[in-house]
């Protein structure tokens, strides 16, 4: 296998540009410009330096940040639950003896990686990013190859920044139309993934293209990148354009003065060729497009808000007829009931996916001057960043937010995964606006159903599923 | 890493398709900063009871499959989070080898880094080995990495594909690491062109 001739794909473009070797089977070294880190997924690779007496190989394109496993209350008395302190602590020698750039949990700057990395500029199109959590694939909104990896990756990549990798297939998702108001990026990402499953991306590369991804801001194209993942895709990814350019000019690591110009005339290179060949496409119109919402305990288990919960008898297959049953058993649901009616305990609004400013903005606008409703246990607000936070405040918005009975936090991972004492107690329901709704994943017998900012906004207001489109 | 060449076990049957790796390993269990010792965590939402004790029900408490190194599981096994603690877990635990129809990407690689062999079927043939681990310790699978085959218990065989270059490195427990590092002269030629890439 060559370099990719004739017209090529943004991802065959990227991926040519970063070969070092090329083996006869196939098998490159790809060179890695960013590597992103977090405490829990990097100690054993930094233990695996040390070991070995490797050093990390280049320093200034790696980026530490404390996310995963911090309390979202107040952490200026330090990191309260014991085994995390640890893993925070470890991390902070790593980055110190290694020499690697941290961002530790009282710093404005810190956040979840994956939101700090564009907000630093650290993220850029055209380059390769990679770190030790399988939503890097965010990065991928500003046209850049991102995706996450294992540990032993994260300590190849700490050594040699590289990483030994095959060429995926190419996948186009083309969405075309304008979604209805209230609905957005993460009704669109929810319906691919629903129309996918969630092993339709294995093995390939995403291109999400058409009038509703251009259409959206880079909040909501990272919102869908985000989210590849789930649909099976490692990386999923936009081609750059003036929307992301503008969003990068002057952030921190960005490059400046000619360096930028450089990089936006290369940048403008980074769209697939006409007639370049992908092994699958994907058509959908944003157009008629419904709010979502998850039902099961899958990503690709999801439904329009109006409609009912589907039954698990008229699949075929024995298999997966057993394991749609589980889950409706594990979600406390039965089949035909409609999603509206299902009531909830908690809402949940943050994350990688959608803990974005723009994302906090939806939210407020649709609970100001408003209340959550008295039969939720709690509706939490957390934050994707201290950057967000401040921005946050800056607009009044967590006035809104307390006024209307909201909790607001620090910024961090929280229940999205609930490494952190943020989880949903066995059987609570949640509306949240995370990236999955596996069994324990917010919590130990706890039941997600995945949703928009908006549609968890709303549902906040009834202590239901309402149709956000309706709220006018 | 231990080089895997071959291996005769009880498969397990696990009929769940979309095992994610919060279920392989609870969040819980991730804040070790060790990669072993995993092993009593593997699966531990659906392999014990809210006090603790063992869930009877489940596949690998039962008798015949307590020991079993190899796990033959419903498709897209290992979908969700990157974490090698999910690979560490199956490890630690003694499993050695997962058959599916297909995996999720990330994890079928961190499965090779850590002598863990995982193996694509057909749902045919998926269907053939799920009665074979049905039958408990009765019957036993043999995986030949070199030949690529998998033997069942009445003498038949299957065949299966796998890269080269990962067969040749679990075959003989190589390094990842070790083998970029030969390459360093490359990789310094490919840092020199990016100097040209200032911005980058």
């Amino acid at each position: 296998m060559t370099a990719s001739t004739g017209p090529r794909t943004l991802y065959d473009k990227i991926f040519d540009d970063h070969v070092i070797d090329r083996q006869e089977d196939g098998t490159c070294l790809l060179y890695i410009d960013r590597h992103l880190v977090h405490e829990v997924t990097s100690p054993q690779a930094f233990e695996g330096l040390r070991m070995t007496g490797r050093k990390v190989r280049s320093p200034e394109k790696t980026l530490a940040v404390v996310d995963h496993n911090i309390q979202t209350t107040d952490r200026s008395k330090g990191i309260q639950e014991e085994e995390s302190r640890i893993q925070v602590e470890a991390l902070a020698k790593n980055a110190k003896d290694f020499g690697v750039e941290y961002f530790n949990e009282l710093d404005k700057r810190q956040g979840i990686v994956h939101i700090v990395g564009p907000e630093q500029g650290f993220t850029l199109p055209g380059t390769t990013i990679v770190c030790g959590d399988s939503h890097t694939s965010t990065h991928g909104a500003f046209g850049a190859l991102a995706h996450g990896i294992g540990t032993s990756e994260v300590e190849h990549v700490l050594a040699t920044q590289t990483l030994i990798q095959k060429k995926a297939k190419n996948m186009l998702v083309q969405v075309d139309g304008t979604p209805a108001p209230g609905v957005g990026a993460k009704d669109i990402t929810l319906a691919i993934i629903g129309e996918i499953g969630t092993a339709g991306g294995t093995g390939s590369v995403i291109e999400y293209a058409g009038e509703a991804i251009r259409g959206l801001t880079m909040e909501g194209r990272m919102t869908v990148c985000n989210m590849s993942i789930e649909g099976g895709a490692r990386a999923g990814m936009v081609a750059p354009d003036q929307k992301a350019f503008d969003y990068l000019q002057g952030r921190p690591k960005a490059p400046k003065g000619e360096a930028w110009d450089a990089a936006v005339r290369y940048w403008e290179t980074l769209r697939s060729d006409e007639g370049a060949h992908f092994d699958r496409v994907v058509k959908l119109d944003a157009a008629n497009l419904p709010p979502i919402v998850s039902w099961g305990t899958s990503p690709e288990d999801v439904i329009s808000v109006l409609g009912a919960v589907p039954d698990p008898e008229l699949i075929a297959d024995e298999v997966k007829r057993a394991s749609k049953k589980r889950a409706l058993e594990y979600m406390g649901l039965t089949a035909g009931t409609r999603m509206t009616e299902i009531p909830l305990d908690v809402i949940w609004i943050g994350s990688c996916t959608n803990g974005r400013i723009e994302d906090l903005r939806t939210v407020a606008k649709i609970v100001e001057g408003k209340k959550i409703h008295d039969s939720l246990d709690y509706a939490m607000i957390v934050p994707g960043s201290g950057l967000v936070k401040q921005q946050a405040e800056l607009e009044g918005l967590d006035k809104i937010f307390l006024a209307a009975g909201f909790e607001w936090r620090e910024p961090g991972c929280s229940m999205c995964l609930g490494m952190n004492p943020d989880q949903l107690k066995p059987g609570q329901r949640a509306a949240s606006t995370s990236n999955r709704n596996f069994e324990g994943r917010q919590g130990y017998r706890g039941r997600t159903h995945l949703v928009s900012p908006a549609m968890a906004a709303a549902a906040a207001l009834t202590g239901h599923f309402v149709d956000v489109r309706q709220l006018g | 890493m231990q080089p895997f060449t071959t291996l005769t076990s009880t498969p397990a049957p696990m009929k769940v398709v979309n095992v994610d790796t919060d279920m392989i390993i609870p969040k819980q269990y991730l804040k070790t900063i060790k990669r072993t010792g995993l092993g009593t965590a593997l699966f531990s939402e659906m392999r014990y009871k809210e006090d603790g004790s063992e869930n009877p029900d489940f596949v690998l408490n039962q008798p015949a499959y307590r020991k079993a190194e190899i796990l033959v599981a419903g498709d897209n096994f290992g979908c969700g989070s990157s974490r090698e603690h999910a690979p560490w877990a199956l490890l630690d635990f003694g499993i050695r080898c997962v058959i599916s129809t297909s995996f999720a990407d990330i994890f079928y690689n961190n499965c090779f880094k850590n002598g863990i062999l995982p193996i694509k079927v057909t749902p045919e043939q998926l269907e053939m080995l799920f009665d074979d681990a049905e039958r408990g310790s009765n019957a036993t699978l043999t995986i030949d990495l070199e030949k690529q085959t998998i033997k069942g218990p009445d003498g038949g065989e299957i065949s299966f594909e796998i890269d080269p270059f990962r067969k040749h490195c679990l075959l003989n427990g190589l390094d990842d690491i070790g083998l970029t590092m030969e390459k360093s002269s490359k990789i310094e030629a490919f840092e020199d062109k990016l100097k040209q890439r200032a911005w980058a």
